[in-house]
């Protein structure tokens, strides 16, 4: 942990600390708590994406199996959630095991499809396996967790929670993409057949990325059942799945920080456009919510197509072409100052042609 | 009847049932396999494509009333205009193309399509008349509807047209040309960019006549595309990517397996049976039932 990740470090952990204090509106900080679960899973596929590169469709389904798993080990079993989570997380390692090995030993894509047909299974099931997932209607009575005999029962000591657990899980990424592992990654990131002439085990390192990815993705499921208490198939079919595709997308594949900024911005969205819409009405639109798909579907075409590094690298080149610019007016005007004589006298040399 | 008798028309009743599915999937299937063929990627929009011909369809003949043949034509044109435009706007500005981005972006025009359908025809889902009679014809004691007959005509029709343009037209020449090695095809003078644009176009075209010939059996709504797609691009992978006669039969085949486990094990489970045979081939066999898997290893995807 160098550099400007440490500075990164610094914002994230002051921006935790000091926004509850700003925000005591109840339901936005809710709002800040779901982003910070999108966080969580945004993470994990972004190191699928970003450094594995490979394409997840289906993220959807872990964190449904997160959900599940914590909701009906303790409402029906009467688990205590953290077992309950840590079942959850070992369930969603073990599938992607089972998922990942034969989809990421072919080159190229497959496991998109795999994940996508996956997650699609795994929505049918949720919906018909009414004995066990309670179908439609859902689970209910999921308790709250307790940590070090604090019950987690307020917005506020959730919201530190959660984004406890986001910031140790960005702290566990960059550990990972500094490691041998991470160089790997970055290797066959670039040449699958180069990065296995150097001896590196290409598909058991893309097998990993993806298990780990879907424990992140289970865990920010365990994290939103225990906190709305209440879980059915719904925000777990495919679209939420490209959901948060978009937000890694958006925010930058090859970038932690990135897929942090995509998952804020696009999680905060809806408010954002919801608060929109009462200006728009005075030019006379209608904005209604739901023209959202479509607004998260052209933000991530214009993205792809014109910023494919995504907006935080898109945002940190321009900032640093601003820099540069100011530096090199800065530096011009300086020079100027002392030899504006001699690059005016050159200036007209060249203009009438002559050479000094 | 003895009992024997029953369950032989049970049978034939699914088996309808699975090929009038099947032969939806060996569409857009075979829309799969031309953008696949032509640039290498998987167009996770071509569900929508059948969405968009549906809803067309459904625009054209019970809001417009317009008579069923002319809009049919018509269905098609949008459809080919769509596959056009996301092709123009979207695949050929890329500058420096990677798998992963055309593939998001393919993302980005579905989730784009759904929510535009999802404005402009809203949440419901659309009933649309059938071709003809709606009457279930009577066959050996099970019935089949006189739309399933126009579903197996049209894809047959479809196939017939496909075959005689991969094969005895120049310009289908010039696009397996591509398929098969682009920089030799550019070297002979084949325009590839334009077949990129070529097979867009076709794609759309026939996944909004799967749409079209769906619809009054299973009325169509927005978010139909992403279920269509998928099943489609099981049959596409159980008959070899790319390979689209391939594609033909197994859609057929996963229709009828489908059906027959809808029947035979549980209907609520209909939707998984199709990709749990997908994901079983994905890891088994992926380079498919009638595919090569020497050729498969030379392919990009």
């Amino acid at each position: 942990m160098r550099g400007k990740n440490s500075v990164g470090f610094i914002i994230l952990i002051l921006s935790v600390i000091v926004l509850p204090h700003i925000i005591t509106n109840d339901y936005y900080l809710g709002s800040l708590i779901f982003t910070g679960l999108n966080s969580l899973a945004c993470i994990g596929l972004c190191l699928l994406m970003g450094y594995a590169g490979q394409i997840s469709i289906g993220h959807g389904a872990f964190v449904a199996i997160g959900a599940y798993g914590a909701g009906i080990l303790t409402a029906n079993y009467g688990w205590s959630p953290w077992p309950a989570m840590g079942f959850s997380m070992l369930l969603a390692a073990f599938v992607a095991i089972i998922l990942g090995i034969p989809a990421l030993r072919l080159k190229g894509h497959y496991l998109a499809m795999a994940t996508l047909g996956f997650a699609s299974i795994v929505h049918v099931v949720t919906v018909a396996a009414v004995d066990v997932t309670g179908g439609p209607s859902g689970i209910v009575n999921i308790p709250r967790p307790n940590l070090f005999g604090y019950l987690l029962d307020t917005d506020t000591r959730y919201f530190y929670f959660v984004w406890a657990v986001v910031i140790i899980g960005v702290y566990c990424a960059f550990n990972l993409i500094d490691s041998r592992v991470g160089r790997g990654l970055r290797a066959l990131h670039g040449s699958e057949d180069a990065a296995a002439s150097l001896g590196i085990p290409v598909t058991w390192y893309k097998v990993q990325v993806f298990i780990l990815s879907a424990v992140y993705a289970s865990l920010s499921g365990s994290l939103y059942a225990c906190y709305v208490n209440y879980i059915d198939p719904g925000p777990f079919d495919v679209s939420y799945s490209v959901l948060l595709i978009t937000m890694v997308a958006v925010g930058g594949l090859h970038n932690i920080w990135g897929a942090l900024t995509g998952a804020v911005v696009l999680s905060l969205l809806p408010e954002f456009l919801s608060f929109i819409s009462d200006y728009l009405r005075l030019f006379g639109i209608r904005y209604q919510q739901d023209y959202n798909t479509l607004v998260y579907g052209m933000i991530l075409l214009f993205i792809m197509l014109f910023l494919p590094e995504g907006i935080f690298s898109g945002l940190r080149g321009g900032l640093a072409r601003v820099f540069a610019v100011f530096k090199k007016s800065g530096q011009a005007s300086l020079e100027g100052e002392f030899a504006g004589q001699s690059s005016a006298e050159k200036l007209l040399g060249s203009l009438s042609g002559h050479d000094q | 009847m003895n009992p024997v008798d029953v369950n032989l028309i049970d049978i034939i009743q699914f088996l309808f049932m699975g090929i009038q599915r099947g032969c939806i999937y060996a569409m857009v299937a075979m829309g799969f396999n031309m953008i696949y063929n032509a640039t290498g990627i998987i167009n996770l929009a071509q569900g929508e494509f059948v969405v968009l011909g549906g809803l067309m369809m459904v625009t054209l003949t019970m809001t417009l009333h317009l008579p069923v043949a002319l809009a049919f034509v018509f269905t098609v044109f949008f459809g080919v205009a769509a596959g056009i435009l996301m092709e123009r706007l979207t695949i050929n500005p890329v500058k420096q193309p990677t798998v992963l981005r055309l593939v998001i972006i393919t993302v980005a025009v579905s989730i784009i399509t759904k929510g535009g359908a999802m404005i402009f025809w809203g949440k419901g889902s659309h009933y649309m008349d059938h071709f003809s009679s709606a009457e279930p014809l009577d066959f050996h004691g099970a019935t089949i509807l006189p739309q399933t007959l126009w579903i197996i005509g049209i894809l047959l029709l479809v196939v017939v047209a496909y075959v005689f343009f991969f094969n005895f037209t120049m310009t289908g020449k010039c696009m397996r040309a591509c398929a098969i090695n682009r920089d030799a095809a550019r070297l002979a003078g084949i325009d590839d960019r334009k077949m990129v644009m070529l097979s867009f176009a076709l794609s759309a075209g026939i996944g909004a006549i799967a749409g079209i010939i769906i619809t009054p059996v299973i009325q169509i709504d927005y978010a139909r595309g992403a279920m269509l797609g998928l099943k489609g691009f099981g049959a596409a992978v159980l008959g070899g990517l790319g390979n689209s006669t391939g594609a033909v039969a197994a859609g057929i085949l996963l229709g009828v397996l489908e059906a027959l486990g809808a029947g035979y094990i549980s209907s609520h489970y209909m939707d998984a049976i199709a990709l749990v045979i997908l994901l079983f081939v994905l890891f088994v066999r992926p380079s498919g039932i009638f595919g090569n898997s020497e050729a498969m290893r030379l392919k990009e995807f």
